[in-house]
């Protein structure tokens, strides 16, 4: 598998992960390098097994639907970059 | 007092031969003296250290203590520490000062351990030499000029220069074994589930598991039994009762059945790591081990399976750093879309970054079955030969690491070489398994680890025949120079 330039740019976008333009050809290579080396496992026939999701095979453990936190807001909301009345602030929405 | 074991030190704590408070003075010292050659400490918590130190002092004297009680531990920098900022070894995070503690810092706490500080390690614990930190890298005590593994880097190098009798850390592809290998030291990884993963940032969730670095077996034992047990807060936690490890530790060995996965021995080892293996193995049979030849047929798929369900978790969780509600925030952003893309880019290094894209990638639309799906199946396929392994023998054994530790730089701008430097750790963690890894020999100056590979929730056995094999060699008490 090999990426181009322009399919670095829409990962990037997808993941929005700023990606430098200069820096988009070397992370074309690397891409480019991890996926062909990844693609081995296209040759491995798996047919029939079951996707590994736990080593267990354990599933969601489920609790009672009760209160077990208390309200922290103001604790979480102190190492926020911006905050302003219990509410995140960000750029502009909808204008 | 560096030289003692834990053991030897809650004995002295108990005999009044010297308080916590001193000790921990010694070991701050320690830091203060040796680590500006290693940049293994990103933050030393030296006042919180001394207070904890205290309250030690007076639980010890009150006789409620625990053998943790008053002994001093690095904390690796990416459990949850509230009050004492958790970096995670990234920008995005260097001003993160989490508003909890991490079960694992909690459990510790409780016993009486003492935090030194929070060691270095690879950003967000991607790596394999320590050099994708923010804070650059760590330096091997055994030579500067090589790297002490990854991604627990600062953890095992602090703890072989004697900067901190225990450490924690985590381990996601090998980030435990190969760093204690790297370093002469002894760390372990437990089964999955066994250590609570909350409050401990997550880089891929379905292989991360914490665990313990000790000089000795014995050492690591008292250590992953604090770190141990069910939490709540962690929905994959296991509920089941933690085994005493210490009382193990002397079982007899006769009869003890070890495989020797002939994968592991083949091309890409060194021939020097591979004949200090061969010793250690010896030394088992001498021990009344019998130890037979084993096939794990899909070991080669270990690493490519790894770097398509890793980098897709990685991609997952590293979402929730947007620069909205914790974390680095750019400067100016021009709208919602500049102030995430921007966030994200200035403060993820190029490791990161390219591991979010690899697995954006492998789970963006038409390729998440020929990706993600298959490396699923795959996994399942190595965790099946270590099952059908285990139905022979007691103990898997090999290389932790092909080779001894690699000079900083030599394979920074290789990925894929990089990656091939975990492929005998990465098998263990797609299947869930417990492992460790202890200093079995040295070639050309340099430590060479000894993996052992357990089943399920059998840490205990692996402690017992480390610690036996600790008590015929004296690998493990080796040092570096430079660090008296």
């Amino acid at each position: 598998m090999s990426l181009d330039t322009e399919a670095v740019r829409k990962i990037a976008h997808l993941a929005r992960l700023g990606v430098e333009e200069s820096e988009n050809e070397l992370y074309a290579r690397n891409l480019s390098d991890i996926l062909s080396f990844v693609e081995q496992l296209n040759a491995v026939d798996t047919q029939g097994i079951a996707p590994m999701a736990h080593p267990l095979d354990a599933s969601q453990r489920l609790r009672a639907d009760e209160v077990s936190e208390t309200d922290r807001h103001e604790q979480f909301q102190r190492i926020a970059p911006k905050v302003e009345a219990g509410l995140y602030l960000v750029p502009k929405v909808i204008e | 007092m560096y030289q003692k074991t834990i053991a030897e030190l809650a004995a002295g704590l108990r005999a009044g031969e010297f308080s916590s408070e001193e000790l921990t003075q010694s070991y701050l010292d320690r830091i203060r003296k040796h680590d500006e050659k290693l940049n293994s400490v990103l933050t030393l918590t030296a006042s919180v250290a001394l207070e904890a130190a205290k309250a030690a002092d007076k639980r010890l004297k009150n006789g409620d203590a625990t053998i943790l009680t008053g002994i001093p531990y690095l904390h690796k920098d990416i459990f949850c520490t509230q009050g004492v900022r958790t970096s995670c070894g990234s920008r995005m995070l260097d001003n993160f000062e989490a508003p909890y503690d991490a079960t694992v810092t909690a459990q510790l706490k409780d016993a009486g351990a003492v935090m030194l500080g929070k060691t270095n390690m690879d950003e967000f614990a991607m790596g394999s030499s320590n050099e994708t930190s923010f804070y650059g890298p760590v330096k091997n005590p055994w030579d500067l000029e090589r790297v002490p593994g990854g991604s627990s880097g600062g953890s095992a190098a602090a703890v072989a220069a004697r900067l901190a009798p225990l450490a924690t850390g985590t381990d996601t592809g090998g980030s435990i074994r190969q760093p204690a290998a790297l370093c002469g030291i002894t760390g372990i990884k437990p089964t999955y589930g066994r250590v609570s993963r909350f409050g401990m940032i997550a880089f891929a969730s379905s292989l991360d598991q914490g665990g313990a670095f000790a000089t000795c077996a014995e050492d690591a034992a008292h250590m992953l039994e604090a770190m141990s047990g069910f939490d709540w807060r962690d929905s994959t936690s296991i509920d089941r009762p933690v085994d005493h490890y210490a009382a193990g530790l002397a079982e007899d060995l006769s009869g003890l059945s070890i495989g020797l996965p002939r994968e592991y021995f083949g091309e890409g080892l060194d021939a020097q790591v591979g004949a200090a293996v061969e010793a250690a193995i010896e030394e088992y049979r001498q021990l009344g081990a019998e130890v037979k030849e084993i096939s794990l047929p899909n070991a080669s798929l270990a690493v490519p399976a790894y770097y398509v369900v890793s980098p897709a978790e990685c991609s997952s969780n590293l979402s929730r750093m947007d620069g909205v509600r914790f974390g680095y925030r750019c400067d100016n952003p021009r709208d919602l879309e500049d102030l995430y893309t921007r966030s994200r880019g200035e403060g993820f290094g190029a490791e990161v970054k390219r591991r979010i894209m690899v697995g954006t990638y492998a789970l963006s639309a038409g390729y998440y079955d020929a990706y993600y799906l298959k490396a699923q199946q795959v996994r399942r396929m190595i965790r099946d030969d270590f099952v059908t392994a285990f139905e022979e023998v007691d103990i898997i054994m090999g290389p932790t690491a092909p080779t001894t530790a690699f000079k900083l730089g030599e394979k920074a701008d290789d990925p894929v070489t990089m990656y091939l430097s975990d492929t005998y750790t990465i098998a263990v963690n797609l299947a869930g398994l417990p492992a460790m890894s202890v200093p079995a020999g040295m070639a050309e100056g340099l430590p060479v680890g000894l993996q052992l590979v357990g089943n399920y929730f059998d840490e205990g056995r692996l402690l017992n025949a480390a610690h036996r094999f600790q008590q015929v060699t004296d690998w493990h008490t080796r040092m570096p120079a430079g660090f008296e």
